[in-house]
């Protein structure tokens, strides 16, 4: 496939280099759009190796990727203005950090990429820039005794490049710290929704089948009467853990991503309450309560993949708590329910 | 803003000062500041913001750090359990936004 991303190539003795854009046009926009919703992602990647950007020469810049074309785009369209060389690394289509976090951003994979394309015949320097994220995966002393380059971690956003490059090849502490605020979350969101499809038609099914349910056996009549609203309680549930948590995240108290969805689902629930759509069964309320915080809670903590901030022994340790409790609520609440049906 | 910090006291980051040779690596790779430098020698100063993600053990030269690094991800523990092996993540999009 020709991607429009190419703008020809460049020449250098017997290598022909293809030659980037450092804009992002409108299908570039569109396929990030797509891939933010789940559409190709596992097919949004460009081929590893060296590319040209602007007018190079060995003087200048080498900066190494990811081959996710996301990441490829963000780092391209924040080089605009200046030359130099891209290396993109194969990680099997994978942003920088997660990349990393595998070890396909890695030592082993820069060394021989760099071996791959000869880098040491475009340049006739030795530094790198890498995005400090990609740290997790690459051990720069360790490139160094293997390829004599020099690694330099860069900022940890691709929009601080330039900055980073003008005050010599310093980031300062606001450009190595990584943030996770309103907008960061709220990109996320459409991902996680899509990806949780799967529990949210699960726990859909279950109260579809228990609303048909009634003392007088199992009825269809009580499907489509009980079953629509029931559905939309659990959707209702699944938007109070996939979107009110991870948007209000810092605002809602407590530590554990568990907890914050628990309390999410608890003003979903209140919610419901107040506007006299739980029914008027004592069962069926309690039952309802349970299950819209079990699931909330649930897909909150799974948002814990997606923040920037948590450590696996903290995950560890709030699943502990949080996980036997997800399911008792379920459960119970599942219970109270078909019980309800009967009294 | 201010930064988001998750529970305390449980990250096993470890940073043996005495072997510490004061290069500053891992305070240009840790996404969270939590270290710093003084008396040529690093010290953690904001040890419950860590998400071991293993940079800073990764890039020290003189393996003055050691971390239990992993992927602080609810759906990888889960994985790990099912399918009887380490966490890990599908990683949605998420840390895409950075270089
Ligand atoms: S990377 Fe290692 S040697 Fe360098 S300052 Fe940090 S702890 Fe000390
Ligand atoms: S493990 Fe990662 S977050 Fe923790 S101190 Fe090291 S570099 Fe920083």
């Amino acid at each position: 496939m020709k991607h429009s991303f190419l703008e020809g190539n460049v020449s250098i003795s017997d290598d022909v280099i293809p030659l980037v854009s450092t804009r992002i046009n409108f299908k570039d926009f569109m396929g990030a759009v797509m891939v933010r919703w789940g559409i190709n992602r596992d097919n949004y990647r460009i081929s590893p190796g060296l590319y040209a950007f602007g007018n190079p020469d060995q003087e200048s810049d080498v900066f190494v990727t990811a081959n996710y074309k996301l990441t490829f785009d963000n780092l391209r369209k924040n080089l605009s203005g200046l030359d130099g060389w891209i290396l993109v690394l194969d990680t099997k289509g994978v942003n920088v950090w997660c990349a990393a976090g595998k070890g396909t951003f890695g030592t082993i994979e820069l060394v021989n990429r760099i071996k791959l394309v000869s880098l040491e015949k475009f340049v006739n320097h030795k530094r790198l820039i890498l995005p400090q994220l990609g740290a997790t995966g690459v051990a720069a002393h360790k490139v160094k005794e293997e390829t004599g380059f020099n690694v330099h971690y860069g900022p940890v956003r691709a929009s601080d490049i330039k900055r980073f490059i003008r005050d010599g090849y310093r980031a300062d502490k606001e450009m190595r710290r990584v943030t996770f605020g309103f907008k960061d979350r709220i990109k996320l969101i459409p991902n996680d929704f899509i990806y949780g499809k799967f529990y949210l038609l699960g726990a859909m099914a279950v109260i579809f089948l228990i609303s048909g349910v009634s003392s007088k056996g199992f009825s269809y009549k009580d499907f489509s009467g009980e079953g629509g609203p029931g559905i939309l309680k659990v959707f209702l549930a699944y938007f109070s853990g996939i979107v009110i948590t991870p948007m209000f995240l810092p605002y809602i108290p407590g530590r554990h991503f568990s907890l914050k969805g628990f309390y999410a689902g608890v003003l979903v629930f209140l919610i419901l309450i107040f506007l006299k759509f739980t029914g008027g069964n004592v069962f069926e309320i309690i039952s309802w309560f349970l299950i819209i915080t079990a699931i909330s809670s649930f897909l909150a903590m799974n948002f814990t993949g997606s923040s920037t901030f948590t450590s696996l022994s903290g995950v560890k340790k709030e699943m502990k708590i949080s996980v036997p409790l997800q399911i008792g609520f379920a459960l119970i609440g599942t219970i109270l329910m078909v019980v309800g049906k009967f009294i | 803003m201010k930064d988001l910090m998750y529970l305390p006291d449980v990250v096993t980051l470890n940073l043996c000062e005495a072997t510490c040779n004061g290069c500053g690596m891992c305070l240009k790779v840790c996404p969270h500041g939590v270290f710093e430098l003084s008396g040529k020698k690093a010290h953690i100063v904001r040890r419950d913001y860590c998400m071991e993600c293993g940079a800073c053990a990764l890039n020290c030269q003189v393996q003055a750090i050691t971390v239990n690094s992993g992927v602080g991800c609810a759906a990888g523990i889960i994985n790990g359990i099912l399918r009887n092996s380490e966490p890990t993540c599908g990683c949605s999009d998420s840390k895409s936004n950075c270089c």
